[in-house]
């Protein structure tokens, strides 16, 4: 048999069908994929949400106790996202420090995410275009960073952005609370929520010191660089931001130099 | 007004550090100084802003001693963020309360 009519329609409606649905298909799968990989990053993102409540639920009451308004700490903690870079952030404000200081006090103590930036960037590969970069970059923290290195070569910028907005919204939600409560809550109870983010700083540094000699001469390092800036006669001068970045790059700088990291170590 | 503006700076400058090596930025740093500055640069910092911070933080300087050595020895048997930060308040908070007692 040289010609099958019925064969020949089939193969031909299976085209047409194809043609007219392809472009459908596709598109459909890709906001299917994107919501699926966003709703993803949400759900991984959870315990980095409630683990940011709590931390920001101190920044909130401090920037409270320092003078600042309740709406004042949660516009801070919505536009940054940053732990440390808020909290430093928060003295030059205290201070009435110029604004030089503020760049250079962020610029210094965010610095880390540049590279972790590079190496997110390196991890989504080439296709993915400048503006879903730029929207990623927004929520680029330790933790998100974290959970998207995690996520290996097959990670996307929808779970990334997933994982970043609930971590934002648990940010932003417990600097409120925390802004709130420290409004209303008697003084000593506000000191005494003050001291909560030293005590998460800690809890962050001593483990790793702990774990890696090189990070504890790091740490030691910078005590003394700080009590120096704190109480020497001169250096007491100094203002509290300016302070925090020299002791930050003299003690970095000072351990880059003693123990520099090997190469197929990925830091951050 | 100014802390609006402080906020704004704090904000873009944040920003930008983390938006242009992502899409300025291809190939991965390459110098082993550099890699190894930032590798110290988050501990250096968090050490530098807690201490003697911490200490200037409450109304008498041995509450914030207190404070610190409940939160190092908490961390040093690896506790959680949350229960490391909620004890170094509470430690402030009793030392306080007896202080005015005694």
């Amino acid at each position: 048999m040289l010609w099958d009519p019925v064969l020949t329609f089939d193969i031909f409606a299976r085209l047409g069908y194809d043609k007219r649905c392809l472009k459908d298909t596709f598109l459909k799968r890709d906001t299917d994929m994107r919501r699926k990989e966003f709703l993803a990053g949400m759900k991984a993102g959870m315990p980095v949400c409630i683990g940011y409540f709590s931390v920001s639920f101190g920044f909130g009451a401090m920037a409270v106790a320092q003078g600042l308004a309740i709406w004042q700490a949660i516009l801070i903690s919505a536009t940054n996202l940053t732990s440390a870079g808020q909290f430093a952030g928060l003295t030059v404000i205290a201070a009435g420090a110029a604004m030089i200081e503020m760049v250079l006090t962020q610029l210094v103590i965010n610095s880390r995410y540049a590279l972790m930036s590079l190496a997110i960037g390196q991890r989504f590969g080439p296709k993915v275009g400048t503006g879903k970069r730029l929207c990623a970059a927004f929520f680029n923290t330790d933790e998100v960073f974290a959970l998207g290195m995690s996520r290996g070569k097959e990670l996307t910028t929808s779970f990334f952005v997933g994982a970043g907005v609930v971590s934002a919204i648990g940010w932003t939600g417990g600097t409120a609370m925390g802004a709130v409560a420290g409004s209303l809550l008697p003084q000593d109870i506000r000191m005494a929520l003050g001291v909560m983010l030293y005590g998460m700083f800690i809890a962050i540094v001593v483990p790793q010191a702990r774990e890696e000699k090189p990070l504890l001469i790091a740490v030691v390092f910078a005590l003394l660089f700080s009590c120096l800036f704190a109480w020497a006669p001169g250096l007491r001068e100094v203002s509290g931001g300016l302070a925090i970045v020299i002791c930050t790059v003299a003690a970095a700088a000072l351990c880059a130099a003693l123990f520099p990291v090997k190469d197929e170590e990925d830091e951050a | 007004m100014k802390i609006c503006l402080y906020i704004l700076v704090m904000a873009v400058t944040t920003y930008l550090i983390r938006a242009l090596p992502l899409t300025l930025l291809k190939k991965p740093i390459q110098n082993r100084f550099i890699k190894s500055f930032l590798h110290y640069v988050p501990v250096a910092c968090l050490t530098a802003m807690t201490f003697p911070a911490i200490l200037t933080a409450t109304e008498h300087m041995i509450a914030g001693a207190i404070g610190l050595a409940v939160a190092v020895v908490l961390a040093l048997r690896k506790k959680s963020l949350i229960v490391v930060a909620v004890a170094a308040c509470a430690a402030v908070f009793l030392t306080e309360q007896l202080i005015k007692l005694l």
